[in-house]
């Protein structure tokens, strides 16, 4: 497994990673942590002739809160991301879910940015970035952009990028509330058979906002629209949570591969939601 | 004088010989970063050599263009059939009597396979090349199931074969058909089944899957033209027996062949084979006169070399309404891929399948076995196995369970009726082997108090009414084992591999010193010979295990022997050492003697030393016995302490095991949690305990990989699922469960310390233990068979096929 | 494809050589730099044979290119002890039969390393999912956790007989 040539290229600005990635087209890609990429290069099943390390842009790193409001670089790592414990009191929802992705060692590299803007359906943050509402800051050589999470992505490997952008940060509002992050998989290092993250506010006995996403379950993430209506103003009965859970499986569209035909895997969603909803609404 | 002479417990102590767990020797470099694997070797102009496979599982190969490939800067060669034709090298033996395509000739069988060999100044030139190469292929349909090898229109694999009616195994049927093999007697025991009281019959399929070592396979291949020797540096569990092929299939003499194998980063049965990468290193060496190295990565190790199991087994078991069984009756149908590679010994195609009797007195039986090809990769190997014992123990350990449910009797009670008791030993079985010695009985209950089996039961039946209340969604499984192996092959009269007797051997050298250097024919890949043998030596000759170097591996240096696998080193090398031990032994005597002024029969032995008999004070320790036979004359007597010994053992050796296996299964998420692991082992003399522990906890984790999860996959089209380890399941540290292990000891009455052998014991038996657990768990909703790996998806099946999710 | 002229701190020693910047960082080691401790086991990064110490995190070398590991401090097996001093984690995985092949060995090493700086007296469960990213064939992981369990109650007490 040995990668075709390239050349390399660490500029220290956004400006010159943008201007780099103009100069090249689709003949350039970015890397952040690479371990999604750099296995596709092995493979040979990516051609490109320039990589563009952003590891050099002091700018594209660091989590800062102000107010309400958590903004994350995007080459911030999820060991980054779990290790932070401001962000670990504001949004627990996101080290629990980063502590589920892959092992140790990715965790160490993988960064945020990259796991959010490749387009790999099998990646924790995309529907983690839904369920939170997130904005994504696009650069490009035009400027400043921002897209939500929830239109972000088109199909496996496609997004609203377009290929002269770098996704540089993420923001979104801190959580209150319940929040789980729940994922079913075959062994550590592996994608979800099934994912779901949740977050639930509530205003005494009622539910007053809720939010449910899927991992894995389509070939994007999926914001559950009507699964949040089933629950926002219920008293998040039994009844409320059963009819959440069916809207959100319904909302599904999974593929079959290795890990189970999609008659398995919707009904693994189904558990996985019930239970990340149940655990949501116990911490909330 | 007497007081200063150590008492014999503390001189036995300072020897670390059998029974003491001796801190490895290997370790010092392994920890430091300093073991020697095949990769790590360098040699001065080295090249590299990388394959091109064939993406489709079933093609003509119409036309090769490599002029692309020729042109990058730092390639050599480019390889193909042709270039090794003239050599008579496109194709080579299997280990199973076939032949093999080293480099695809006119057509491939499987995907992966072997096409051409790059040869370039680096693995990334060569990588470069690779992709240059043009092959033009004509796809054909593929044969993935062996159940329609037969029929009509099936498409036919084997074209170079298609009408030789004859096969290495007998008579073949169909070209597809590789071997019928028989065992047993069919008359006999299709009339017990036939008037039986109670019989189970069901379909038991062993599913592929791979050893998967964390090293992969490689070889460094370096023909010295000036002085006409090859040097083979690479992975082989039988360095020796490669050393025979090569020099067979190369025409090179064999004195001028020097095999190496280095250290080993775990084989398992997968660095048993001979593979075309070796037949390529070689060709490219001779051909560049230069040093090739090739290293298999994870896809092509996965896709290319030595997959293991697949056997469709359909067995009928009978027995009297009291559960005695009275017959036991098999046909296995076995995918071997697209050559038959197996590593069997040459009389028995199947291996040693007609263990499948397991630990029970069986009065008849009968076992027939059909090879089949298909367009998967070839191999078939014994992974952490003596020869599909692993598939004979799961087949008999799963029927029993079905005679138990058709009995509705309780499993560990069906066992202990039918037990093979201790006063039977040896024990003649009713497909032709002899048990040389066990002790089922003790074992089975010491594991069942050891679990608490009566109230696990208890347990289980509460767990079953909470559940059909609706109180839990999870089913308690108790999954029972016990296993009979037959390793130490083997005996030559009836045990050789490509005719090379199954013996092993041991050289040792005693130092003036009183120190030592022994060589084995064997070579370990993880198992610790150079700890364990030393220890075997050590309460044979006296001199501390610490003070003897243990070499293996180099064929120039070793004396000949037919490697390490099939859980056959101690058996069978182990006794070699033992047996070369005693020849130096008798020697010391003699040089004694003469030192002590008596007669030979006058000494005796104590420990480290010969004393006169009736006067201990009077002694010649090894040391100075070592000393004085390089330094004195002594009358009748050579110089120098040596001695050699090839041991061809009179029969195998019959480990044995009781295993339970608790878990914990979510019928919703299909998610199994292993409660539970408890594992006996019987392996007869016990050498050294810490490094039985290790290897036990060692196989069951990979029996829990095979029955959990673990599956070499392919879709129908052909195409492997499971090439990479994104997907072929190998479970971490976090869903590895934690083991109990225990023991009784049963020596080998025929081995020279009693010792059986134990590396495979735990794959063999930890498999049935995970898969009878699973099935165990849901037995009382009326699940009889329901094959492995038992992954989230498959169990969730199970208990959607058993209507469980309806609630 | 024209060589980069690489500067990596390894093992504590400055070190410089060409590379191609497609070449992985776990080629580089054991190529160009004859560092043989890390291994090449599944290069997918499952497996964790390759594990290296990089600016104080553990990485899997074979999903790195070499062009971005420039200006790294790195240590490997090689740089945690020597024959004179071995690291306690060496000693441990010798004492409680932490290995048998060896292969996987010092990757488990490295990451073990990493994880008791992190955790210095973790519970089993937690030195489980730590060293969740380095497979063995061999051992079944229990003497490797006893080992690492070992180890740290070895070095805390050690850092207590300074204080």
């Amino acid at each position: 497994m040995i990668p075709a040539a390239f050349n390399y290229h660490r500029p220290d600005t956004i400006e010159g990673a943008v201007k780099l990635i103009n100069e090249f087209g689709d003949e350039a890609r970015v890397v952040a942590g690479g371990h999604s990429l750099i296995p596709m290069m092995k493979l040979r099943m990516t051609g490109l002739s320039h990589l563009v390390d952003l590891q050099g842009i002091g700018g594209l790193k660091g989590i800062s809160v102000d107010g309400d409001t958590i903004t994350i670089g995007a080459m911030t790592t999820q060991h980054e991301l779990i290790v932070h414990k401001q962000l670990s009191s504001r949004a627990p929802i996101i080290a629990e879910a980063a502590l589920q992705i892959a092992d140790p060692q990715v965790r160490y590299v993988g960064t945020i940015g990259g796991n959010v803007a490749n387009g790999d359906p099998g990646n924790d943050m995309p529907g983690l970035m839904q369920c939170l509402d997130a904005i994504y800051s696009l650069q490009g050589p035009s400027g400043q952009r921002s897209v939500p999470a929830r239109t972000f992505y088109e199909a496996a490997y496609f997004t609203e990028r377009e290929e002269d952008e770098i996704l540089t940060s993420i923001s979104f509002q801190a959580t209150g509330g319940g929040y789980a992050y729940e994922k079913q998989k075959r062994k550590i290092g592996d994608y979800a058979t099934a994912a779901a993250g949740v977050l639930i506010e509530k205003d005494g006995d009622k539910c007053s906002a809720a939010s449910i996403a899927l991992t894995n379950l389509a070939d994007t993430p999926i914001y559950c629209e009507a699964a949040v209506a089933a629950l926002v103003g219920t008293a998040l009965d039994p009844g409320d949570v059963g009819a959440a859970v069916k809207a959100a499986v319904d909302a599904s569209d999974p593929s079959e591969d290795n890990r189970g035909p999609i008659e398995f895997k919707k009904h693994i969603a189904g558990v996985v939601i019930r239970c990340a909803i149940e655990r949501a609404i116990e911490r909330a | 004088m007497n007081e200063m002479i150590p008492p014999k417990a503390e001189r036995s102590a300072a020897l670390k010989g059998l029974g003491t767990s001796r801190k490895r020797v290997e370790d010092a470099r392994f920890t430091q970063g300093k073991g020697n694997f095949i990769d790590d070797l360098k040699l001065p102009g080295m090249l590299f050599g990388d394959f091109v496979r064939s993406p489709y599982p079933h093609a003509y190969v119409k036309s090769i263009n490599t002029d692309a490939a020729l042109a990058v800067p730092g390639v050599v060669a480019v390889l193909t059939a042709a270039d090794l034709e003239p050599l008579g090298l496109h194709w080579m033996p299997t280990l199973a009597g076939d032949k093999q395509m080293v480099l695809a000739d006119g057509k491939v069988l499987f995907q992966g396979q072997e096409v051409a060999f790059v040869v370039a100044s680096d693995r990334y030139v060569a990588a470069d090349a690779v992709e240059l190469v043009e092959v033009d292929y004509e796809e054909l349909p593929a044969l993935v199931d062996p159940f329609k090898a037969e029929i009509k229109g099936a498409p036919i694999l084997r074209e170079d074969i298609a009408d030789n009616l004859e096969g290495a195994h007998g008579a073949r049927r169909h070209p597809n058909h590789i071997f019928t093999w028989e065992s047993g007697e069919k008359e006999q025991t299709e009339a017990a089944i036939g008037e039986a009281e109670i019989v189970a019959e069901e379909m038991i399929y062993y599913h592929r899957t791979h050893p998967c070592p964390l090293e992969t396979c490689g070889a460094v291949a370096s023909m010295d033209k000036v002085n006409g020797k090859l040097t083979l540096h690479g992975t082989f569990q039988a360095p020796h027996a490669v050393r025979t092929v090569a020099s067979l299939i190369s025409g090179i003499a064999e004195h001028n062949i020097r095999v190496i194998s280095p250290d080993i980063g775990g084989g398992f049965g997968n660095k048993v084979g001979v593979y075309p990468g070796y037949v390529c290193s070689i060709v490219a060496s001779i051909v560049t006169g230069k040093p090739v190295k090739w290293i298999e990565d994870r896809i092509e190790n996965l896709t290319s070399t030595a997959f293991a199991r697949d056997y469709w087994m359909q067995g009928k078991i009978s027995a009297t309404k009291e559960g005695k069984i009275t017959g036991l009756w098999c046909h296995t149908t076995a995918d071997h891929g697209a050559f038959d590679a197996c590593a069997d010994p040459t009389k028995f195609p199947a291996g040693f399948m007609n263990i499948c009797t397991g630990s029970y007195d069986i009065p008849t039986a009968y076992l027939c076995v059909d090879g089949i090809y298909t367009n998967k990769a070839p191999g078939g190997v014994a992974y952490r196995c003596s020869f599909r014992v692993t598939e004979a123990a799961y087949f008999i350990e799963r029927m029993i369970e079905m005679l138990a449910i058709k009995l509705k009797m309780d499993a560990a009670e069906l066992r202990r009726i039918n037990f093979i008791k201790k006063e039977q030993f040896p024990y003649q079985s009713a497909l032709g082997w002899e048990y040389d010695s066990g002790d089922y009985h003790t074992a089975w209950e010491k594991a069942l108090e050891a679990v608490n089996y009566t109230e696990l039961r208890k347990e289980q039946t509460q767990r079953l009414e909470d559940f059909k209340a609706g109180a839990t969604r999870s089913l308690m499984g108790i999954g029972l084992c016990h296993f009979t192996e037959i390793v130490g092959a083997g005996p030559v009269k009836n045990c050789d591999i490509l005719g090379l007797g199954m013996f092993d051997s041991c050289e040792i050298r005693i130092h003036p010193t009183g120190s030592a250097i022994a060589r084995l024919g064997t070579i370990s890949q993880g198992q610790g010979h150079a700890t364990t043998f030393a220890q075997i030596l050590a309460s044979e000759i006296g001199i501390p295990a610490d003070d003897i170097t243990l070499e293996e591996g180099d064929t120039d240096t070793a004396p000949y022997g037919l490697g390490t696998y099939g859980s056959r080193s101690t058996p069978v090398a182990g006794a070699a050492t033992a047996m070369a031990g005693r020849k130096i032994r008798a020697k010391a005597q003699m040089i004694a003697a003469y030192l002590l002024e008596v007669h030979d029969d006058d000494v005796e032995w104590d420990v480290d030393r010969f004393a006169v008999k009736g006067a201990p004070e009077r002694f010649k320790t090894m040391k100075e016995i070592a000393f004085a036979s390089y330094s004195q004359e002594i009358p009748g007597v050579e110089p120098g302490l040596e001695a050699v010994s090839y041991y061809d053992p009179p029969n195998m050796t019959y480990p044995f095991g009781a295993y339970i296996c608790v878990m914990d299964i979510n019928v919703d998420t299909g998610i199994a949690d292993i409660r539970t692991f408890y594992a006996l082992d019987d392996c007869g003399t016990r050498i050294n305990p810490m490094i039985i522990e290790g290897q036990v906890h060692g196989g069951l984790t990979e029996a829990f990989a095979i029955s959990m999860g673990q599956e070499l996959a392919y879709d129908d089209m052909g195409n492997v699922k499971t090439g990479s380890l994104m997907d072929f399941f190998i479970p971490t540290s976090w869903e590895t469960p934690n083991y109990i292990t225990d023991f009784t000891t049963t020596p080998s009455p025929h081995h020279p310390i009693g010792a059986k052998g134990v590396g495979e014991s735990p794959n063999v038996g930890g498999v049935p233990a995970f898969s009878n657990a699973v099935h165990d768990a849901f037995r009382s909703f009326g699940l009889t068979q329901s094959h492995m790996p038992h992954d989230h998806w498959r169990i969730w099946k199970i208990a959607n096929d058993l209507g469980l999710h309806d609630k | 494809m024209e060589k980069m002229h690489l500067k990596m701190t390894v093992n504590g020693e400055e070190m410089e050589t060409l590379a191609e910047p497609r070449e992985l960082l776990i080629h580089v080691l054991r190529e160009r730099l004859n560092i043989t401790g890390p291994h090449i086991g599944c290069e997918t990064s499952h497996c964790g044979a390759c594990t290296i110490d990089m600016d104080g995190k553990s990485v899997k070398s074979c999903t790195v290119f070499a062009a971005q590991a420039g200006g790294a401090d790195i240590t490997t097996i090689e740089g945690l002890g020597n024959p004179d001093n071995l690291h306690v984690l060496q000693e441990m995985f010798k004492e409680h039969h932490g290995l048998q092949c060896g292969f996987c060995t010092p990757g488990m090493i490295t990451r073990a390393y990493r994880l008791l700086q992190e955790i210095p007296d973790p519970t089993e469960e937690e030195v489980r999912f730590g060293m969740s990213g380095n497979l063995c064939r061999c051992t079944g992981y229990q003497n490797i956790v006893k080992a690492i369990m070992a180890a740290a109650t070895e070095m805390n007490a050690t850092k207590e007989a300074a204080q």
